[in-house]
């Protein structure tokens, strides 16, 4: 019995949702008393892979193939269930993201194994396994129970510390045999963007509504994200209008975003937009209508216009940032 | 090219959402239920490319997997342009059993394109679609925020961490839908809810199915603490809690 830990990477760095996902796998297999098993798909080297032993994997195993660069959910999951029944393993942690959303539903049909998805906290009991996840958009949380002998977890974009728990991991290479006919998914065009924050990864994030009146003013706002090293997101309205590509939609059926720090400029705060920024750690809201709903999520709020307060934010971090 | 649109009848986004029986269910009194909002934007695109006459795509069906009461809301779809509608008699428990009752009437009766939004908005699973794929063995693609065909082949737009892909899987498939994918959710004109009336809709009986998973207890979020003002003409202000206070930058 372990719990086994599916890691994701990006240009042969991991993500930091993949110290995120070990870190919560430890927390896991301390409950069950076991150990930790992380999975690597891609070229990733050595003295990368062994940084997830600071959160706590004792054993990391190495999936290396050129056939496997392209994300084919029926051959990664395919794969993944060899491992898991190799392993032993009795829970599979993987990441609350489109990759995460791809993979966890085939494995779940191979293994038979129930999922939990989007969880937040470590599980609430063991017997019966009962899970914490979010549920109406983050307007309830539900007590999920897992019935299957093999549970599969996915956890939530940063909604999990970071917690250092040294071992000595070792590394177990693996080259799989990789049947070239299996896989179905031919990538005819990446456009990638390029030396921004990810937005789904960001610990600061500075997002702009529909006051900041046309596509015209985002001047300042992003020069603050760029000053705090944030990512740069819109409400609705604001990518239905075309003022910033929708790709920077957060909300319920945009993006879904948890950083530390959340800037609301020129956001009222519907309903739909707090399903998206709700479980942020720390919102600020900067608003001209003292009564919009964001105020109720907001810790910190100024009452202004976008358009006079943000000048004067920026010119205050460049102060402190001296 | 026949189009098979997976729709879950889900409180209308704006709910204030409240529990009963102990917090073991919610209260469903005065909830006005709706089209899932991918699955709606999923029908919407498959409605576009059967007005196109170039791509083959000769219908579109939905399906629904829920008890007779959700009737209104596979009438909507069909108001709204589906041509027929296929009804798995159950109360859906949980995401293994809605995509085993989906699966198994896909084996059944054929479809090369089968659409599924990303996720539901009452449980966010996010499950569903892919658990179809895995069901009947075919491809899938996820997070799609773009589709249509060139020379009977699909070509599809997914949403990576990043930016996006623009990738080709061979039918039939499942698309497991997010937004982009279409522009706004078409809105049914009253000829369509005329028409709507007499489109078929079919019954099927589930099969016996275990689900997985189930909710045992609701918990509302943690309330935050009130909100601190600052004025306006202090944002150094601002900056100190969030350096010294909150400790985020």
């Amino acid at each position: 019995m372990s719990v086994l830990v599916y890691t994701e990477n990006w240009d042969g760095k991991f993500k930091k949702l993949s110290f995120e996902l070990v870190s919560y796998a430890t927390g896991v297999a301390k409950m069950l008393n076991t150990t930790v098993t992380a999975v690597s798909i891609g070229k990733v080297d050595e003295n990368e892979l062994i940084r997830l032993g600071n959160y706590g994997a004792n054993k990391i195993i190495n999936v290396n193939s050129d056939k496997l660069t392209v994300l084919d959910s029926q051959v990664y999951a395919s794969l993944l269930s060899e491992i898991v029944r190799k392993e032993n393993a009795s829970v599979i942690i993987i990441s609350n993201n489109n990759t995460g959303k791809s993979i966890a539903p085939r494995l779940s049909v191979r293994l038979k194994a129930g999922v939990g998805s989007g969880v937040s906290r470590l599980p609430l009991n063991l017997n019966p396994f009962t899970v914490y996840k979010r549920t109406y958009s983050g307007n309830a949380f539900a007590h999920l129970v897992i019935k299957s002998d093999i549970k599969i977890l996915t956890l939530a974009q940063n909604s999990f510390d970071l917690i250092e728990t040294p071992s000595n991991a070792t590394i177990e290479n693996m080259n799989p045999e990789i049947d070239g006919s299996l896989l179905k998914t031919v990538i005819k065009d990446i456009r990638k963007q390029s030396g921004t924050i990810l937005l789904t990864d960001a610990d600061i994030v500075v997002s702009g509504g529909r006051g900041m009146k046309s596509a015209d003013n985002w001047g300042p706002l992003v020069e603050l994200a760029k000053l705090l090293g944030a990512a740069t997101a819109c409400s609705r309205p604001v990518s239905d209008e075309g003022w910033r590509p929708h790709e920077e939609h957060t909300g319920q059926t945009g993006k879904i975003i948890a950083p530390n720090l959340y800037i609301a400029v020129g956001i009222s705060g519907a309903t739909q937009h707090l399903a998206g920024i709700s479980s942020s750690k720390y919102i600020v809201a900067i608003n001209s209508d003292k009564n919009a709903p964001i105020f109720e999520v907001a810790q910190y709020g100024i009452i202004g216009d976008a358009m006079k307060v943000l000048p004067k934010l920026v010119e205050a971090v460049k102060e402190i940032k001296k | 090219m026949k189009i098979l649109v997976c729709i879950s009848n889900v409180p209308d986004t704006t709910t204030k959402i409240k529990f009963a029986e102990g917090n073991t269910s919610v209260d469903t009194t005065g909830i006005q239920w709706v089209i899932n909002p991918w699955d709606e934007l999923s029908l919407t695109r498959a409605l576009e490319l059967k007005d196109d006459t170039t791509t083959g795509v000769k219908s579109v069906t939905v399906i629904h997997v829920g008890p007779a009461a959700s009737e209104p809301t596979i009438r909507k779809a069909l108001a709204i342009g589906a041509d027929d509608a296929i009804r798995v008699n159950a109360v859906s428990s949980d995401a293994w059993f809605v995509a085993s009752q989906i699966a198994e009437v896909i084996k059944k009766e054929q479809f090369d394109v089968i659409m599924c939004g990303i996720e539901s908005s009452d449980y966010n699973g996010s499950i569903v679609g892919g658990m179809i794929s895995e069901f009947l063995g075919i491809p899938s693609v996820s997070a799609v925020s773009g589709i249509k065909f060139e020379n009977g082949q699909p070509i599809i737009i997914r949403e990576i961490d990043g930016g996006k892909e623009v990738v080709s899987v061979p039918v039939p498939f499942v698309a497991i839908v997010q937004k982009g994918i279409a522009k706004e959710p078409r809105i049914a004109a009253m000829r369509g809810i005329m028409m709507a009336r007499s489109k078929p809709v079919k019954l099927v009986e589930p099969v016996q199915v275990d689900p997985l998973t189930q909710i045992v207890e609701f918990e509302k979020p943690t309330p935050r603490a009130a909100c601190k003002f600052i004025d306006a003409d202090s944002p150094a202000l601002l900056l100190d809690l969030l350096q010294n206070e909150a400790k985020v930058i």
